[in-house]
């Protein structure tokens, strides 16, 4: 096997790993401070898929142009599920918790298939096909964007947690809920904020993820599982754990297809989730 | 047995006698019922033995899987490719197909309660092996990988018991037999040492390991019996429906579908699988039905409607519905599960 195509597809692993690393951070994040598994994780990243995809065919819009609009409409709709479903399930076993998201998803993926049909979407943007190279390496431009779009929000929602009021506020909720209940913060509020957060985030990774693969409703649930793999092999709730963990699972991903069928890649972020699972629980990059 | 014949006299005459009055009618059921109706009461049959299978170990023990498709898919493809290769008997099957289940889930549980892994990780491990069972029988070519394996289908007008191939009466009969067996089973084990062992898990492990419980081999149990139990399940829908695609049987819906019953019904209760299995049928052949009827011909409305419905069941009815029918039928004590 040539040197280059492997470095090729390795690079396009890692810099598609980013991508997936945001749309785990916002399920991280979610768990961290809300304790609730957000099983419609993936459906809600179709959700914002099909939201670029229509606006690109109505409207020509890049997808890049969509990243804002998308991620404020998606805070709000995390904010607004937090408060009106979610809340009262806060304190609810996990086994009704998970059935409430599963609805949920349910109801998101079978909304789109009703309105947009079993068929893959995607979107044309006329950069798709440029690259730039680097000696012999060949790298897209459409992925060098969206994993630096990626990165930058990440460094912005780390940004908003360490050095705002809010970030402090919600990082008091997730280490001492009676404390910050003590203190006078309005819990649910801020819950509901930080659940925005986390359907922001997977509102940017879905929108950047058009530009590289094609999407159908069938995706959502098979990105809720590859979110989940990527922040249980990150250590639930660490954001750097969530970021390594797309890193690793968008290069297994990559070096799988190189070496095995593509069809068995998946199998290897499996096996990958059942190994750190066995050995390691907490997840490569916890904390404790 | 002595337990069994306790439980009978423990429960009040009027709960016994509501109960051999059901069972009189599911053994006349075939006479009366045509094709359609009897499918759909295996269907309901189906639902409420594996639902009762998962609900041994979360209901009991607390230990919620949502990779339960694991074993159906495996116990299937067991049984199917023994008597599809070599001719064995189902009969024999079975006790291979649970084997192999009891196997897995001893890795899965080792894996799992030796670090303590609980709830959701465990939750997510359950899946994982499943998912990656799907993918591995995908291209597991002895068995036609994605392709699907196909059991010969003969003639319905002969039955042959001895490898369950004939009329969907047979089928009837036998779905009837495991979802009874798999009720006595688990009001057996409510009652027994091992049950009390669960619930103590299920409720505080902490305390239950303080109070001399070795909680690693009573999980271990427990997912082993849920395991075995799914298992014969699976050979049930192997010979049943004769074809099995991984992209179907191991998949993470299915894992899904297993546990609705139960849930609906109400967790952790012995009635609970079976009711919520019956108002499920109902509910996805009644909606099938309306929309015909109205003429809807749009794909997903009918999950749609699905979600909108288990939604407000779990929002609305956190025990399940099981909780409110048994103290309108005055069946208090015998509902809940038995007290100390």
């Amino acid at each position: 096997m040539p040197l280059d195509l492997v470095v090729n597809v390795l690079l396009g692993g890692l810099l598609t790993g980013l991508v997936y690393g945001l749309m785990a951070l916002g399920l991280s994040v979610v768990y961290g401070v809300v304790r609730i598994v957000n099983f419609a994780h993936g459906e809600l990243m179709a959700l914002a898929m099909y939201v670029t995809v229509v606006a690109f065919a109505a409207f020509r819009l890049d997808p890049l142009w969509m990243l804002l609009p998308v991620a404020l409409g998606f805070f709000g709709l995390g904010y607004v599920l937090q408060r009106t479903l979610i809340n009262p399930f806060i304190a609810r076993p996990e086994h009704a918790q998970f059935m409430l998201l599963l609805a949920v998803a349910l109801i998101l993926v079978n909304g789109l298939l009703l309105v947009f049909g079993p068929d893959a979407r995607n979107v044309q943007v006329d950069y798709a096909l440029d690259s730039f190279q680097i000696g012999p390496v060949l790298v897209d431009k459409v992925r060098v964007v969206c994993a630096l779009v990626a990165l930058a929000s990440c460094a912005l929602l780390w940004a908003v947690f360490r050095f705002t009021r809010l970030g402090k506020a919600i990082r008091a909720c997730a280490d001492n809920l009676l404390g910050a209940r003590i203190v006078g913060l309005n819990v649910a509020h801020l819950y509901g904020l930080t659940f925005g957060i986390g359907c922001a985030c997977v509102g940017v990774a879905g929108t950047l993820l058009t530009l590289l693969v094609d999407v159908t409703p069938a995706s959502g649930p098979s990105y809720t599982l590859l979110a989940f793999i990527i922040v249980i092999i990150g250590g639930l709730g660490s954001m750097p754990g969530a970021l390594a963990g797309g890193v690793l699972i968008g290069v297994s991903e990559a070096a799988a297809g190189l070496v095995f069928t593509p069809s068995a890649k998946s199998m290897v972020s499996f096996a990958l989730l059942i190994i750190v699972l066995a050995f390691k629980p907490q997840g490569l990059f916890a904390r404790r | 047995m002595s337990e069994l014949r306790a439980l009978f006299s423990q429960a009040s005459a009027r709960t016994r006698n509501a109960l051999l009055l059901l069972l009189a009618l599911l053994l006349l059921a075939p006479l009366l019922l045509d094709r359609y109706l009897l499918s759909l009461m295996i269907l309901v049959l189906y639902f409420a033995f594996v639902g009762q299978a998962w609900n041994i170990m979360m209901g009991l023990c607390g230990q919620l899987s949502l990779g339960h498709a694991l074993y159906v898919g495996l116990g299937a493809y067991t049984a199917a490719a023994l008597y599809q290769h070599f001719g064995l008997t189902p009969w024999l099957g079975m006790l291979a197909a649970v084997l192999v289940c009891v196997a897995m889930a001893s890795v899965i549980g080792w894996l799992a309660f030796r670090f303590g892994i609980a709830g959701t990780y465990f939750a997510l491990l359950t899946i994982a092996f499943a998912e990656f069972t799907r993918i591995g029988f995908d291209h597991f070519d002895w068995v036609g990988a994605s392709g699907g394996f196909f059991l010969k289908v003969v003639q319905q007008g002969t039955t042959d018991w001895l490898n369950l191939r004939g009329h969907p009466r047979m089928f009837y009969f036998l779905a009837l037999a495991l979802a009874v067996g798999a009720f006595v089973l688990t009001a057996w084990l409510m009652r027994s040492r091992a049950g009390y062992y669960f619930r103590a898990i299920r409720d505080n492990e902490e305390a239950a390991r303080a109070a001399g419980v070795n909680t690693f081999r009573y999980k271990m149990i427990a997912i082993q019996i849920s395991a075995a139990l799914t298992a014969l399940a699976g050979v049930f829908f192997a010979f049943y429906y004769n074809n099995l695609f991984p992209e179907q049987i191991f998949n993470m819906g299915r894992s899904i579908e297993i546990i609705l019953a139960p849930i609906i019904g109400g967790v952790g209760t012995l009635f609970g699988p079976v009711i919520g299995a019956a108002l499920l049928t109902l509910l996805s052949e009644g909606l099938t039905e309306l929309l015909q009827i109205l003429g809807i011909q749009a794909p997903g409305l009918k999950q749609i409607l699905y979600g909108v419905a288990l939604a407000l069941s779990i929002m609305f009815m956190p025990h399940g519905v099981w909780p409110g029918i048994a103290r309108r039928l005055g069946l208090g004590r015998d509902a809940k599960e038995p007290q100390e």
